[in-house]
């Protein structure tokens, strides 16, 4: 029986954990149908202002209120990376709406630039940014109208972007001369985020032995659904969205703004990344490259479930979670320790963490040649985007 | 109008770009002083997983080389030589560096190669650096069971680090030993020599378990370590990179702590991941080294304080560290006394070099590696180690003697025979 609770809790655990980091996912692509490969750098975003709300309480505020920091985090997670997820809709995807193939590239090489970005940040590059986007957002105002009205006129958008971008360019470097600008903030290296004291030690209920850290998760990941949820079920916004999913073209018809539809779903599903990296930073490392050790379970994890299903992506989740904890701990030599040579042998070569994967893998293409429309397949007159 | 703004924008192209050119390359100094200047190669990971790590092994063989430059350089034929680094980038990613290996040695014409970090990394290297019989100088303490002709091996040999180490282990803390590692080949390697070890010296292994690099979910493996090992015992981790973050910050909420009666070494784990993981997670946990920073000698004290003084007061000096600063200098020296920078030369040469390295006087062997002062240490709080035991200077067995497939062989280059890398003693 203990075994069993340790096989469900640590399950859980796991699957919780992938629930969350799959939650916005579930959301940008269920339910808009957008190939989001950025969406790991979203969570990486939220780890780092985790790493910055850590060190300003460090810094500014009074030790006693230290612990709590986390809990401060997760908002302001939620809106720098729904804000940039924001940009990010407004200026990339956007324009690739229905071209699946260029907007899984497009967001491919925005995770690559956030990546970087987060590596080579210091002042001077972020002065320099600031002029060249400022720049290029000011000049066509700046100038006569009747500019804008040429026939060179479209050369005038480019260069006057290319202008900016060359003067932020050269400030960045000017600047960077001076040692104190030059600083980067982040660094290539990983950075440390300290868990508060509340969420180091652990729990025990019975025999099963549950870390607080998880705890904290499984229950910021149902806090998460049950927001999601009721938002998408009761709000008006919600109800927007889904008549959106459902039929875009009566949609528009009825007069649901659907522009600013599409940018609110994906500041929600880019927002919910960043709590997912505030999650992530009480289990593992923080560094630019953290959002890549997550994309491909958040994808396996919607596709399994079915696309534009909440509920399918949380069983989906924790049948992995549960799948994958009793394969790598080899709990199954356990309940049967009398199982025949031959099976014993091959479930202990499975039972390592990194064979247990390939076995989960292998699993989840079985499954989706038997089920390609995963777990819970949409029903009904889906309407195609 | 069209052309008049294409010029202006050309204009303000040319403009910045001579600009940038000034503000990026305005730090070079005169190098009147030099009589010629001999180009050698840099290759780690300055991104990726492993960019953690390498980072300050670069900068150690940077700061070695300028060191080296302030004193005239190297010295050949009477004429001093500048040394100039060319870097690369080996982004993490092994072919990544076999590629750029094949750019250092033909494009650049290096006449040596300072790099790697993974055992993955240098066995991806390795056929380019004997195809082209090329020389590599590799810092890190690695798994052993290779000799090559074209690799000089600066860290320590298993015999100089796990060996020792399992040994401390036995006397010490325990007899049943669960081993976890990164999943690839040098965890694998050194997993197998330390369970011949084992076998041979009274231990057993009750459980081992391979995370694939990066990985962060280590729940299964805390359930089997508390399968194995439910009233404390040995916990020997050889995970590379980030996954170790994620194994103590897990360890430590599930409750396998040092104060529980686990005792955990890692071999991977140095003053520099001890910050990036945090201090709070890892004290009291153990590593075997050759070189600490709170090694009490003058040489180490001043090794810490140049590199402080060239990095910023953060940073903090390694075993890898010292390794990589040491084999620049025994680079140089033995250009010195081949009295060439070709690499056949320095390679006939190098053998017998000595060098006052931090960690205390250092002699190259024949076999390509260096006699080091093997240290145990436990981490403090401050992020520090303190020195449990120091075993004293051990010669480098390349060849493990505890597997029976190696068990005999030796390596010696100075031999005159076409096996000399691997020969029956």
């Amino acid at each position: 029986m203990d075994l069993l609770y340790d096989t469900l809790f640590n399950g859980l655990a796991i699957g919780s954990v992938l629930v969350l980091a799959a939650l916005g996912l579930a959301v940008v692509f269920g339910l808009m149908g957008v190939i989001n490969m950025a969406h790991g750098e979203l969570m990486m975003l939220g780890a780092y202002t985790t790493f910055v709300v850590q060190n300003i309480f460090k810094a500014v505020l009074p030790e006693a209120l230290f612990p709590v920091y986390i809990l401060v985090a997760i908002p302001l997670a939620f809106a720098v990376s729904g804000l940039v997820g924001l940009l990010l809709e407004k200026t990339v995807i956007r324009r690739l709406y229905g071209r699946p193939l260029e907007t899984l590239l497009a967001t491919w090489g925005v995770s690559l630039i956030l990546q970087q970005f987060v590596r080579s940040v210091s002042s001077a590059f972020a002065i320099g940014l600031l002029l060249a986007v400022v720049g290029g957002l000011l000049v066509p105002r700046l100038t006569p109208k009747q500019w804008w009205q040429q026939r060179w006129t479209p050369l005038l958008g480019t260069g006057s972007w290319i202008v900016s971008g060359l003067i932020g360019i050269v400030v960045a470097s000017l600047l960077g001369g001076q040692r104190v600008l030059d600083q980067p903030w982040f660094s290539a290296r990983n950075i440390d985020v300290t868990a508060p004291v509340w969420l180091r030690g652990s729990i025990d209920v019975g025999a099963v032995n549950m870390p607080a850290a998880r705890l904290f998760i499984i229950a910021l990941t149902v806090v998460a659904l049950v927001a999601v949820g009721w938002f998408l079920q009761k709000s008006v916004w919600g109800m927007r969205i889904r008549a959106v999913t459902q039929n875009r073209p009566m949609s528009d018809c009825l007069g649901i703004p659907t522009e600013k539809v599409d940018a609110l779903t994906f500041l929600i599903g880019s927002g919910l990344a960043g709590v997912a990296g505030v999650a992530v930073t009480l289990l593992g490392s923080v560094g630019p490259n953290l959002g890549g050790n997550y994309i491909v379970d958040c994808f396996m994890v919607v596709v399994l479930g079915g696309v534009g299903k909440l509920a399918g992506t949380v069983l989906a989740a924790l049948g992995i979670g549960v799948l994958s904890y009793i394969v790598g701990s080899g709990s199954l030599l356990l309940v049967w320790p009398a199982m025949p040579a031959g099976l014993n042998e091959l479930i202990t070569f499975f039972a390592t963490t990194s064979m247990a994967k390939v076995l989960v893998f292998a699993v989840i293409v079985v499954f989706l040649q038997i089920r390609p429309a995963g777990l819970f397949p949409q029903k009904g007159r889906m309407v195609e985007a | 109008m069209r052309k008049t703004s294409l010029r202006l924008l050309g204009g303000a192209t040319a403009l910045a770009t001579s600009l940038s050119l000034v503000a990026c390359g305005g730090g070079d100094k005169a190098s009147g002083d030099f009589d010629g200047e001999v180009k050698v190669g840099i290759l780690h990971s300055r991104s990726g997983t492993m960019a953690i790590s390498e980072n300050t092994v670069a900068e150690a063989e940077l700061m070695a080389i300028d060191e080296i430059n302030a004193k005239g350089g190297v010295k050949i034929d009477g004429k001093k030589l500048k040394i100039v680094p060319v870097e690369e980038d080996g982004a993490s990613d092994w072919p990544t560096f076999a590629e750029k290996a094949k750019k250092l040695i033909d494009q650049d014409q290096v006449s040596v190669v300072f790099g790697g970090w993974t055992s993955a990394s240098r066995k991806a290297m390795l056929p380019v650096f004997e195809a082209k019989d090329h020389f590599l100088f590799y810092p890190i303490q690695y798994e052993g069971q290779e000799c090559s002709k074209n690799i000089f091996y600066s860290g320590a040999a298993p015999n100089q680090q796990a060996e020792p180490a399992v040994d401390w282990l036995l006397k010490n803390k325990g007899k049943d030993f669960f081993l976890v590692g990164s999943d690839y080949v040098y965890p694998r390697t050194a997993n197998t020599i330390m369970k011949e070890q084992l076998k041979a010296s009274g231990g057993k292994v009750v459980g081992e378990d391979y995370l694939p690099l990066g990985n962060t979910e280590v729940a299964p493996i805390i359930a089997k370590i508390k399968q194995a090992l439910p009233n404390g015992g040995v916990i020997v981790n050889t995970l590379n990179g980030d996954s170790n973050v994620a194994f103590f910050k897990q360890m430590k909420a599930a409750g396998i702590t040092p104060a529980n009666g686990y005792s955990i070494m890692s071999f991977s784990i140095a003053e520099e991941e001890i910050a990036a993981i945090g201090p709070e997670y890892l004290e009291g946990t153990y590593a075997a080294w050759n070189y600490f920073q709170s090694l009490d000698t003058p040489a180490s004290k001043k090794f810490t304080a140049d590199f402080k003084a060239k990095y910023g007061d953060k940073r903090v000096t390694n075993d890898p560290a010292e390794a990589a600063y040491m084999m620049v200098y025994l680079w140089a020296a033995a250009a010195e006394k081949a009295n060439s920078v070709d690499d056949n030369k320095v390679r006939e040469a190098l053998v017998g070099v000595s060098f006052d390295a931090p960690e205390g006087k250092v002699t190259v062997q024949p076999n390509h590696h260096v006699e080091k002062l093997v240290l145990i240490g436990e981490v403090q709080k401050d992020g520090m180690f303190k020195i449990l035991e120091n075993k004293g200077f051990v010669k480098p067995v390349a060849w493990n003697q505890y597997v029976p497939e190696t068990k005999g062989y030796t390596c010696d280059w100075t031999q005159n025979r076409p096996d000399a890398g691997k020969y029956k003693m």
